[in-house]
């Protein structure tokens, strides 16, 4: 844990949530949902002391191949097989500002769509050369970047014959425990996403659409690997305009 | 008119079943890529205040363990300090990091942070809340991480006078936020639906 660096800590509260725009936890299509979905109404509280704070990582927790997937489990000398890309981008806030010092953690299948997990039993191969986990630290701009290999779509006993798109699994930390959040990326152009029963929790076609990156030629390197841009936003924190003046307002 | 120019929040996802090759890799096998899970230990040697360990279950709408799961919590120190650089009032416990994080076992279903009791914090009009962890649980069908928040059995009255547990309607309910005891152990299960379903917060 450790300071940002010049930035002045933000102790406003969040904006509330819009729960319309995420997925709701009752889910149908996606059948693990039913049973693990509360039937009671959230309990609503506007943020205290206890939900603006949040850890905050320090770069030291970072080791040198960290956003490397292709090589950060692999044997000496060698590498991961598959489709080599550059994943980056921004988190920012609802207001447009940049989290910087954000903890971006991130997992996936290989280039086969199959996961290092021993409750995983899809017959595709595992790669030796790939484990599926990388992490970074947003810088002061708030961007950060990664080296995978594109993953694979991967079948899954939900319905009968559903397969999930390409994807990668983000968890990110803003600054505040209440912003904590998980969710996934897909790839522009994959007929797979308007398929799938987990993207289809999101009710809004335009939310969905702020999960998908796009290919990004500009910061595609020749001869290497393409690049694809994926931001993230995390909640907006109220100004503290206000905050001093609590028996006032 | 001005516009205001905000983003939307980017949507949740659930975390799915194979969480714990990002968030815990050395838990599910995949060493040598992270020295160690990240919030795997809160406390060390030197860490301030008294000792507990704070363990429990995730179950389903029909009582099944959730064996999938990931559980964070986030606490202040023993002197009711956030180690946060938001925390304004003063310098937290530097060998306490206030942020653990734990996957339910595939054996038997059960989290468990070692860890110390939180000390006090304020709310916003200034009175004192009642002793309490912040929980935050993810798992394949969950699509958005559900917050709650775990208290004290044997602080009943900071309890009863706590804001956010006096606002809860039906009375009955405040018991799914309390833990029970056990000397230095405390036990909080989390059901996530039905007859007991604990109460989960929109915050």
């Amino acid at each position: 844990m450790s300071d940002i660096p010049n930035r002045k800590p933000e102790t406003g509260a969040f904006f509330a949530r819009d729960r319309a725009w995420h997925p709701p936890a009752y889910a149908p299509g996606y059948k693990t949902s039913v049973l693990r979905s509360p039937q009671r109404a959230l309990l609503s509280l506007d943020g205290t002391i206890s939900e603006i704070t949040g850890p905050v990582f320090g770069h030291s927790i970072i080791g040198e191949l960290d956003n490397d997937l292709i090589h950060n489990f692999a044997r000496p000398g060698e590498s991961a097989i598959g489709e080599r890309i550059i994943v980056h981008g921004r988190v920012l806030d609802e207001r447009r500002r940049p989290v910087a010092g954000a903890l971006v953690e991130f997992w996936q299948a290989n280039a086969g769509g199959r996961y290092r997990h021993k409750k995983e039993t899809y017959l595709a191969a595992i790669d030796p050369n790939f484990g599926g986990c990388g992490r970074c630290i947003t810088d002061e701009y708030g961007q950060y970047s990664f080296r995978t290999i594109r993953p694979g779509a991967y079948p899954w006993p939900n319905g009968v014959n559903d397969w999930r798109p390409a994807h990668i699994h983000f968890s990110i930390f803003g600054h505040g425990f209440a912003q904590r959040l998980i969710t996934q990326m897909y790839f522009e152009g994959d007929p797979m996403i308007w398929k799938c029963p987990i993207v289809g929790t999101i009710p809004d076609k335009a939310a969905i659409e702020q999960l998908i990156a796009p290919l990004d030629w500009g910061n595609t390197i020749p001869m290497d690997a393409r690049a694809y841009k994926f931001d993230i936003v995390l909640r907006g924190r109220r100004s503290t305009l206000f905050e001093n003046r609590l028996e006032g307002n | 008119m001005q516009e205001f120019g905000y983003l939307k929040e980017t949507p949740s996802q659930t975390a799915g079943p194979y969480v714990h090759i990002g968030l815990t890799p050395n838990f599910c096998d995949i060493g040598g890529v992270y020295a160690e899970d990240l919030g795997s230990a809160m406390v060390n040697d030197r860490t301030l205040g008294e000792r507990i360990t704070v363990t429990g279950h995730v179950y389903d709408g029909t009582g099944a363990l959730v064996r999938d799961a990931v559980v964070e919590i986030w606490q202040a120190d023993s002197a009711g300090l956030y180690n946060s650089p938001s925390e304004m009032r003063g310098t937290a416990d530097p060998n306490f990091t206030g942020w653990g994080r734990c996957p339910t076992s595939a054996e038997d279903g059960a989290y468990v942070f070692e860890t110390v009791k939180p000390g006090r914090v304020p709310f916003k009009d200034g009175s004192m809340m009642a002793p309490h962890i912040s929980f935050w649980i993810v798992a394949r069908g969950i699509n958005i991480g559900l917050h709650t928040r775990m208290y004290f059995p044997e602080e009943a009255d900071a309890n009863n006078a706590d804001p956010l547990l006096s606002r809860i309607e039906h009375r009955e309910r405040t018991a799914t936020m309390i833990a029970s005891r056990d000397d230095t152990t405390y036990t909080f299960d989390i059901r996530l639906q039905g007859e007991q379903e604990t109460v989960f917060l929109d915050i």
